[in-house]
């Protein structure tokens, strides 16, 4: 399985600079594990969307990537710095590998402009007017420049969910991790966010997308990236993971979905 | 019953000094175990090591022994081993004592509200350790821990009653004294409780206030 997805990523490290290379990353919980020698490479552009079955360890994949958990072994390299060693400017790197999770994580004392302009601010120490106007500019792309001065308890869980991708945008990270950012949405809602992602597609910006929106996948990723108990199973472009999937283990999940939508 | 008032007015002044008294003890008591209270709370957050485990202890003598021994200890205790402080300090050292330990307790259920996401999500956009605890987790936690916070200043500043143990002369002492020499009971007891009166009402008025405002900006996400 594991040489699978290795020969699926080769013939896609052909161009580009490539940003993020994960290898061999093991992760455990006490003495369960959860990541059992991950391997996933990420160029400069490129779109990779993660499927797999709940709690096969794609949060957590995501979550070593941003360094809010440790791993017990393998690299993760990025930009060919590898942040699975000991001393890691994780403060640094994470203005460059921004996150969106799944519950619009927006600080509630905080309006919406605050929100966006404490990373800028704080971290990166921009100058007021400059990072303000960004953030004006990025609101409106999400429909939302009106909200600048609200508070998250006054917006939808879809709008908070867009201001939270503008949040991590107003960085200007190389690389963003979505972590089923419409799992918590009402559905009348799904549409909204993940168009703002297709649009970032669109640009350009590298994406590693967790979601269990099959067309969404399909749609937005260049690669499809099949997970399953804490393993890659499959690597592979959308149209040929959807349709010929080379794993019985990602056929029987498609089957799943082909279920629901009965 | 008849009052004796010309009593009343001339024992004013007595009571006058010892409110004065109660306030400066309180009011330094309770900022000072506020200041213990976050330091601690923090401490306790970020799980610094072998801090951590003197903080619990800590706590549970605080919260386990009567302020009365505390102030036994501290007043008659300590000059033992050579340390000496005046009454007032000695008052104060115990106040403080047995009011860090609530308010640190205040904070933290406080700080452990805000939710582990909000904790991640100020890291994911690169805030440092103190940046979160300024800008994400304090906010948030000052506003759950203001009505427990307001309800141990309370406590402390009724606790001063009991600083007439080492000598000071507290409302407490005053009265006891005055029914003591002059068989002025009920005046006495009059004036004392009026004094209180008069000292925490304010206080309980003033928390109510700030408890319906925080409510009213309650965030909510
Ligand atoms: N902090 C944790 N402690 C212990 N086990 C965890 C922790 N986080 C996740 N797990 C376990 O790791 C597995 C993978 O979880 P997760 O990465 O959230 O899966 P997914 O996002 O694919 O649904 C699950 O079995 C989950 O129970
Ligand atoms: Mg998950």
């Amino acid at each position: 399985m594991a040489k699978l997805a290795e020969e699926g990523n080769a013939d896609m490290t052909k161009t580009g600079e490539l940003l993020l290379k994960v290898q061999g990353v093991h992760k455990t919980f006490g003495d369960r594990q959860v990541l059992k020698g991950i391997d996933l490479q990420v160029e400069r552009g490129e779109v990779i969307v993660i499927l797999g079955p709940s709690g096969c360890g794609k949060s957590t994949l995501l979550r070593c990537l941003n360094g809010l958990e440790p791993v017990q072994g393998g690299h993760i390299l990025y930009r060919g710095q590898d942040l699975a060693g000991g001393d890691v400017n994780w403060r640094e790197l994470r203005q460059h590998i921004g996150m969106v999770f799944q519950n619009y994580e927006l600080f509630p004392h905080m309006t919406v402009l605050e929100n966006i302009l404490l990373g800028p601010l704080k971290v990166q120490r921009r100058e007021r007017a400059e990072a303000q106007q960004q953030a004006q500019e990025l609101l409106g792309r999400v429909g939302l420049a009106d909200r600048a001065g609200d508070y998250p308890r006054q917006l939808s869980g879809g709008q908070k969910q867009r201001i939270a991708i503008v949040r991590a945008l107003c960085m200007n990270p190389d690389i963003i991790l979505f972590d089923e950012v419409t799992a918590s949405l009402d559905p009348e809602m799904v549409r909204e966010v993940l168009d703002v992602i297709l649009g970032l597609a669109k640009q350009g910006m590298t994406m590693i997308i967790v979601t269990h929106e099959m067309g969404f996948a399909k749609s937005v990723g260049d690669r499809i990236v099949f997970m399953d108990q804490g393993t890659v199973c499959e690597v592979a472009p959308p149209e040929q993971f959807f349709t010929s999937p080379a794993t019985e283990r990602a056929q029987h999940f498609l089957n799943i979905f082909e279920y629901n939508k009965l | 019953m008849n009052l004796d008032w010309e009593f009343i007015m001339e024992s004013l002044p007595l009571y006058g000094d010892a409110m004065w008294l109660t306030v400066k003890l309180a009011l330094i008591a309770i900022v000072l175990s506020l200041v213990l209270g976050l330091v601690f709370s923090l401490v306790l957050f970020y799980k610094v090591k072998g801090l951590r485990s003197i903080i619990l202890a800590y706590i549970e003598l605080s919260r386990n022994t009567p302020l009365l021994v505390q102030l036994f200890f501290l007043y008659y205790g300590l000059p033992k081993v050579g340390i000496h402080m005046s009454e007032f300090q000695c008052a104060v050292a115990g106040m403080t004592f047995l009011g860090g330990s609530y308010m640190t307790e205040a904070f933290r259920s406080g700080i452990e509200a805000v939710g582990r996401t909000q904790l991640e999500s100020g890291l994911s956009i690169g805030l440092s350790r103190v940046q979160l605890a300024r800008y994400v987790i304090l906010p948030q936690a000052l506003a759950i821990s203001i009505p427990s916070l307001g309800a141990n200043a309370i406590f402390l500043l009724k606790e001063t009653s009991i600083v007439g143990a080492i000598a000071l002369m507290d409302l407490m002492n005053v009265a006891k004294d005055l029914i003591g020499m002059h068989y002025k009971t009920a005046e006495s007891l009059l004036l004392l409780v009026l004094a209180y009166l008069i000292l925490v009402l304010p206080l309980s008025l003033l928390l109510t206030w700030v408890e319906r405002k925080v409510r009213h900006a309650e965030f909510g996400n």
